[in-house]
């Protein structure tokens, strides 16, 4: 369209309306948040930001509402049993209708401490391998190994746990402890193969693959600036890869801190095997119960209010552990990545 | 005007054809005993190739069945263990109306042990089978099992007791069964789907149960008739209340409920392990079929009554197939007395 003079006065109006419109709307638009929209002609950006800040925001509401409810149905058991529930050893669904969570809390840190004492030295070893040492062509098929160990469904484990790990422990490992240190309190009671020990190694099995990747990828991190400068000076080799491990030492802390989340929350593989008793023992040979086993066991035939409502506080102790740990983990992990910048 | 007429004429017609359709296909559901499944997915099946009614079942958990039926999500639960009085209270409160238990079904549990110097047929009685399962008997030569067995081999060999780590029915009925034998054991454990065990090891599903007995000379533990025929395992002869040993199967089961018929509670909350009868196998019970006792929705009063009059009587002849005892006749004539109760918005059915 052209505005050629020859218009007509009705016309030329009505295009200075148009155009004093425009203006004013400009005008309008100079300050505040349209302006920044469409000053900035990103509005494709704005979008992006507001929309993963709603999904970030729904996926932490999430964790909120989780709790939340888990509280609001355990109420019952909570104003029963108050902090009881934490200290008290008998868990009774039949006869008393009392229920502690003292063993299960202490079966579940245990179990999960006796496979990191366990995974730990071999999941660092497998990472100062992989990062420091491993030559190229023997690094990638490694690691995909280790890491395709994360990939086994846990149900697998337990069955193995049953019919290898269990038999194994009763026949040839159990009775060589019991012969070697027969005082020791660690190693009473009838060899069966089931209990706290089977937990902790199958749970040292499953959490190795996260520990050793995660550290492999932080003694990465580290950089290689580093390294030079020490040989440089003519450290020998252990002593450039113990300069490295001092200096990812919290990254690797971290590590570690994930890895006894995952074992903490396992339920499937160590229900097969620990025994499933709620009692505290010294004893490694003894059955032990963990709070995730004991939700998939007694969940659904849980019949009064009562039970129902203390399983669901043990699923919020259960949950409010885990966040702790991860929440100590992702503080270490960031205080090493805060350093090296 | 005219063709307003037509639309909503042919509106009515065609919403009464819809209507008459929904009639013809009513769909039950119901929700509960994984231990029932077996049996009622068969029974579904052939009922809904008979009648085409349509039942579907989510096998939950007895304690979920209870819960869905009493809030009235599903139209029957199912149950190994009775309501407590507290459970019926509160259906009563929530749906205005009381509920019924109907026995749908038996099953018994077989002691089975790894003794091979022992071989088939160990002997037990109650009083010492409590005991294993407190603890108190802790050696296979103890005296008490060994004066139980004349001329069995019992090794000096620690046993290992086995239960189920989840709750499940079966060690309902065998709690119930310990309860009634050891008065120490009613006292201190008690009767549940899952208790405070004071020994022993923990195994999931009683695929776990008899996996951890197979693998492990000197264990005993308890498991559902039918996987211990399946398996070919050994298990006990059980000394029964009138002082024979009996061995556990379909007919000597139907005898324990034929036993109890006689002086059954009204409501047929009977648990009926170490019941009264010569061959009665003491540790048997019913698994059960709840419903309210007056159903709003007629269609599905009426189906679920014709469906459950004929589960309980040639629904039956499925059971031993699959390894449940059949209800014996006494008790099937209890069942149709209490299915005539239910009414639908206080009319009969």
């Amino acid at each position: 369209m052209l505005n050629s003079p020859g218009e007509s006065l009705k016309e030329r109006e009505s295009f200075e309306k148009i155009q004093s419109y425009f203006k004013k709307s400009k005008e309008k638009k100079t300050s505040g948040f349209l302006n920044k929209i469409l000053g900035n002609n990103n509005l494709g950006d704005i979008i992006f930001e507001r929309l993963t800040l709603l999904f970030a925001v729904l996926v932490f509401s999430l964790v909120i509402f989780m709790g939340w409810e888990m509280y609001s149905h355990s109420v019952l058991s909570i104003k029963q049993f108050g902090l009881n529930f934490l200290v008290n050893s008998t868990w009774d669904p039949a006869i008393t209708q009392v229920f502690g969570a003292l063993p299960m809390i202490f079966g579940t840190i245990v179990s999960s401490l006796i496979g990191l004492i366990i995974a730990v030295p071999l999941g660092l070893s497998v990472a100062v391998f992989l990062s420091e040492l491993a030559p190229a062509w023997l690094e990638k098929p490694l690691s995909f190994l280790t890491e395709l160990l994360a990939g086994i469904p846990s149900v697998i484990y337990g069955l193995w746990g049953i019919f290898v790990l269990v038999p194994w422990l009763r026949d040839v490992v159990e009775p060589f402890l019991q012969n070697e240190f027969p005082n020791s309190p660690f190693f009473q009671g009838a060899p069966y193969g089931y209990g706290m020990l089977a937990a902790g190694l199958i749970l040292s099995i499953m959490v190795l693959p996260i520990i050793s990747s995660i550290s492999r990828d932080i003694l990465k991190s580290v950089p290689d600036a580093q390294r030079e400068a020490a040989y440089a000076l003519g450290a020998t080799r252990w002593e450039v890869t113990k300069i490295v491990l001092s200096n990812a030492r919290s990254g690797l802390l971290g590590a570690i801190m994930l890895g006894f989340g995952r074992a903490i929350g396992e339920t499937m593989a160590v229900t097969m095997v620990i025994g499933n008793r709620a009692g505290i023992s010294a004893s490694l040979f003894d059955p032990s119960y963990t709070m995730a086993s004991v939700l998939a066991n007694e969940f659904t035939e849980a019949t009064t209010d009562l039970y129902l409502n203390a399983l669901i506080e043990l699923a919020l102790v259960l949950f409010i552990i885990t966040i702790l740990i991860n929440m100590l983990a992702h503080l270490l992990v960031w205080s090493t990545e805060r350093k090296w910048k | 005007m005219k063709m307003k007429m037509f639309y909503i004429t042919m509106f009515a017609l065609l919403m009464g054809a819809f209507s008459i359709n929904s009639n013809a296909q009513v769909k039950l559901t119901g929700a509960g005993s994984t231990f029932d499944y077996p049996i009622f997915s068969k029974w579904f099946d052939v009922y809904n190739k008979m009648t085409g009614v349509q039942i579907n079942y989510a096998s939950i958990g007895s304690g979920g069945g209870i819960q869905q039926v009493t809030v009235g999500t599903v139209d029957f639960g199912a149950s190994d263990a009775p309501l407590t009085e507290e459970q019926m209270k509160t259906f009563n409160e929530k749906r205005g109306t009381e509920i019924i238990h109907i026995p749908i079904i038996m099953g018994g549990v077989a002691i089975t042990y790894n003794l091979p110097s022992v071989g088939q047929g160990l002997k037990l009685d109650g009083a010492a089978l409590a005991d294993i399962y407190l603890g108190k008997i802790t050696k296979w030569n103890d005296p008490r099992i060994v004066k139980l067995n004349p001329g069995k081999n019992l090794p000096n060999k620690a046993i290992l007791v086995a239960h189920r780590s989840e709750g499940s029915g079966t060690s309902f009925i065998f709690t119930s069964y310990l309860s009634k034998v050891s008065p120490e054991w009613a006292k201190k454990v008690g009767n549940s789907t899952s208790v405070n065990w004071p020994v022993g090891l923990g195994a999931k599903g009683t695929e776990g149960v008899a996996g951890l007995i197979a693998q492990t000379q000197g264990a005993i533990g308890y498991i559902e008739l039918a996987y211990a025929k399946q398996n070919n395992l050994p298990y006990c002869l059980m000394k029964n209340k009138d002082g024979n040993f009996v061995d556990v199967n379909f007919n000597t089961v139907s005898d324990a409920a034929a036993g109890a018929a006689k002086n059954m509670p009204k409501d047929l909350r009977a648990v009926i392990t170490n019941a009264d009868g010569k061959n009665s196998y003491p540790i048997s019970g019913f698994s059960w079929i709840v419903v309210p006792k007056d159903i709003k929705d007629y269609s599905h009063a009426a189906a679920l009554v014709k469906f459950l009059k004929w589960a309980v009587t040639k629904g039956q002849a499925d059971a031993t197939s699959l390894y449940y005892a059949p209800l014996p006749k006494q008790v099937q004539k209890l069942d149709l007395e209490k299915i005539n109760l239910i009414t639908s918005n206080g009319k009969k059915l």
